[in-house]
């Protein structure tokens, strides 16, 4: 009942694919812990890890769909906001490993060490906390992101040039967490985690454990995003991504719109960042590369903008031919990718859920949007307005 | 013209629900234009511009291009701040000390002349969000369709004859559709003054007509201005037309008198602005 309260009839698709995800969680919870090794429908603690990894990419996914399909915003430095929740989390787990480093210091990070630092930076202090260090993975992000829609939505920078911007956001990141000096690990980034909240990382349930948090991270970001552009604060938000101007004469503070759409969105995007970093086990500058940010916008146009739930497949349907393709031929991958850009933008701007969407597709949307509306009509009062 | 703006109302202030007080119309007015003058690079768009509008009226205001029309209406809805002069609403609000957003709301309401309506909404969806009320972000995260905004939206949808298309996604909608929608869009914002640029370019004439209609009958409780280059339309509507020329007023009157006004004759190169 309760599902069918949050899915009235219109997002049946949506239903579908958190459906399947929650299946898929289940299904290679069980067939990874329960079935032994060599049973045929086992699954391994690589596959595990590589849909764990999914489920995050899915998630940015779905938070770069909520400011780009529905306000218009197309930020190709998003990538930051997943890095910054992915170093925030680094921390925590850096500062989980104590005296087991390879210099034994039980309070400095191995490479604090190499530098010859005798004492933990200030912006370290906290994080050996789970709870700060959690706060930290939406904190730094959407205070990022405040600082920098606040600058530019403020000045109407809207567009390509915001698009730019934030490219160089995440580049001008990438170049800073490069250099030794700002502590974060430098060209290495932070790796070598041992344990997340005194379970070892490497240990098959705890893998589970957090490809799980991911699945279910993915489905309230979803959820979350869902709510928010349903609301009468996403109908604003589409009333700015299509025209602007009129929005504002209609007196709406549209920046704000957009300032607290983005937050949002960065904030999702640290989550996502933040689960992803103890499946792969490191996190290093490279996830501020510009070119990620970039993928992660191909993921959303591939599945399709502004549905949510496209984005969720289209961040799969990449990232598995991806993971095919580097294994057989790793040259064809570049390729293939900008192949699949070309193809979707010409024959597929809907994305890939426009394949499905085409049968059903004239009147269902718009029946249930208004079912208030119905319910209300009786008390219409064909009378002109009194003021 | 192309300076950067900045939106300090956005994040300064709080918006205001209720608009700036009420306008004082005691002496039957309810807009002043007094030496208005607004000059883009050394050309004066406006010259010495004064303008004064009954409480609910129809006004019909024409004039060649250039003359002035769009930059007058940048003014008065808080668009473009003028070089010189005032600008009244009633005979208390100095409207160039009000931001944009404000004086939209309640006050003026413009349509533009190339119908602006938000496709991807439903047409009520448009109406709802063009209702006068709190504009706050937080708000709106929470707001629900109350049974008073349900009752006025379908009250100006009646008003403008698209009630039965109020599920309908306002991409559908005809050109002429989508001008009504529009109309009623400025409505729920409860204006005192409607600017309608050129509301019949482009449409039918049973549109037309019907447009005609619809602002004959909004007059009266509200001041509706409208800025037109078809005469025919003018004609069906108007009981006094302003002419525009170089920013400033070149004769005023009922339509006949206007047209016969030696100085209008030239100024439209000697033909009557029966140009349709």
């Amino acid at each position: 009942m309760l599902l069918k309260k949050l899915f009235n009839g219109s997002d049946a698709a949506g239903f579908w694919v958190l459906a399947a995800i929650g299946l898929m969680l289940v299904w290679v919870s069980v067939a990874n812990l329960a079935l032994p090794a060599d049973h045929p429908l086992h699954v391994s603690t690589y596959t595990v890890t590589l849909l764990g990894k999914f489920l995050c990419y899915a998630l940015l996914a779905v938070s770069i769909d909520l400011i780009w399909g529905y306000a218009g915003i197309l930020s190709l430095g998003h990538g930051a906001f997943f890095a910054l929740g992915g170093y925030a989390m680094g921390m925590y787990l850096m500062r989980q490993i104590g005296d087991r480093g390879q210099y034994g210091n039980p309070n400095l990070p191995d490479f604090m060490v190499f530098l010859n630092w005798h004492e933990l930076p200030w912006y370290w202090q906290g994080f050996e906390h789970f709870w700060f260090a959690a706060l930290m993975i939406v904190l730094v992000p959407g205070l990022l992101a405040g600082l920098f829609g606040w600058l530019a939505f403020r000045s109407r920078v809207s567009g390509v040039y915001l698009s730019i911007i934030t490219q160089a956001l995440t580049f001008a990141l990438m170049l800073a967490f490069f250099r030794n000096e700002m502590g974060f690990g430098g060209n290495n980034g932070l790796t070598d985690f041992k344990d997340i909240l005194g379970f070892s990382i490497s240990d098959d349930r705890t893998r589970i454990a957090l490809f799980v948090a991911s699945g279910l991270a993915l489905i309230g970001g979803y959820l979350l995003a869902r709510a928010v552009v349903r609301s009468r604060f996403g109908r604003v938000l589409v009333a700015l991504r299509d025209a602007e101007p009129r929005t504002r004469a209609c007196g709406y503070p549209v920046a704000r719109y957009k300032l607290l759409v983005f937050v949002l969105s960065a904030m999702l995007a640290g989550v996502a960042g933040a689960l992803y970093v103890p499946q792969v086990g490191i996190i290093n500058p490279g996830e501020f590369s510009p070119l990620s940010s970039i993928e992660a916008v191909a993921w959303v146009a591939t599945g399709g903008r502004g549905t949510l739930f496209g984005p969720i497949i289209g961040a799969f349907a990449v990232n598995y031919s991806k993971t095919e393709l580097t294994t057989l031929a790793p040259e064809l991958w570049l390729f293939f990718l900008g192949g699949l850009f070309i193809l979707v933008t010409v024959f597929l701007p809907q994305g890939l859920v426009s394949l499905f969407r085409r049968k059903a597709k004239t009147p269902p949307a718009s029946v249930t949007k208004a079912d208030v509306t119905e319910a209300n009509t009786t008390k219409a009062k064909p009378t002109e307005a009194k003021s | 013209m192309s300076s950067i703006h900045t939106d300090h109302d956005s994040f300064g202030e709080r918006l205001r629900h209720t608009p700036a007080g009420t306008p004082d119309t005691t002496h039957g007015s309810i807009l002043y234009l007094e030496g208005v003058t607004l000059s883009f690079d050394g050309f004066k768009a406006l010259n010495n511009l004064n303008l004064t509008l009954d409480d609910g009226e129809l006004r019909c205001i024409i004039g060649p291009n250039g003359a002035g029309k769009s930059t007058m209406m940048d003014v008065i809805t808080g668009r473009r701040r003028p070089d010189q002069g005032q600008v009244f609403f009633g005979q208390n609000i100095d409207l160039l000390k009000l931001p944009e957003h404000e004086i939209a709301n309640g006050m003026v309401g413009r349509k533009f002349q190339r119908p602006t309506v938000f496709e991807a909404l439903s047409v009520a969806e448009n109406i709802e969000l063009t209702l006068t009320g709190s504009r706050s972000p937080w708000r709106m995260l929470r707001a629900r369709r109350t049974a008073q905004e349900q009752d006025r939206i379908d009250e100006i949808l009646t008003t403008i004859g698209l009630i039965e298309h109020r599920q309908a996604d306002a991409r559908i909608l005809s050109h002429g559709q989508k001008q009504w929608l529009e109309i009623g869009m400025l409505l729920a914002q409860n204006p005192r003054i409607l600017l309608v640029d050129e509301p019949v370019a482009g449409m039918t004439g049973e549109e037309v007509a019907r447009t005609a209609e619809l602002l004959v009958s909004l007059a009266g409780k509200r001041t509706v201005v409208v800025v037109e280059h078809d005469m025919a339309f003018v004609r069906k509507i108007a009981r006094k037309v302003t002419v525009l020329h170089q920013g400033s007023v070149l004769a005023e009157g009922s339509l006949d008198t206007v047209q016969n006004n030696p100085k209008v004759i030239e100024v439209y190169l000697g033909e009557t602005p029966c140009s349709h």
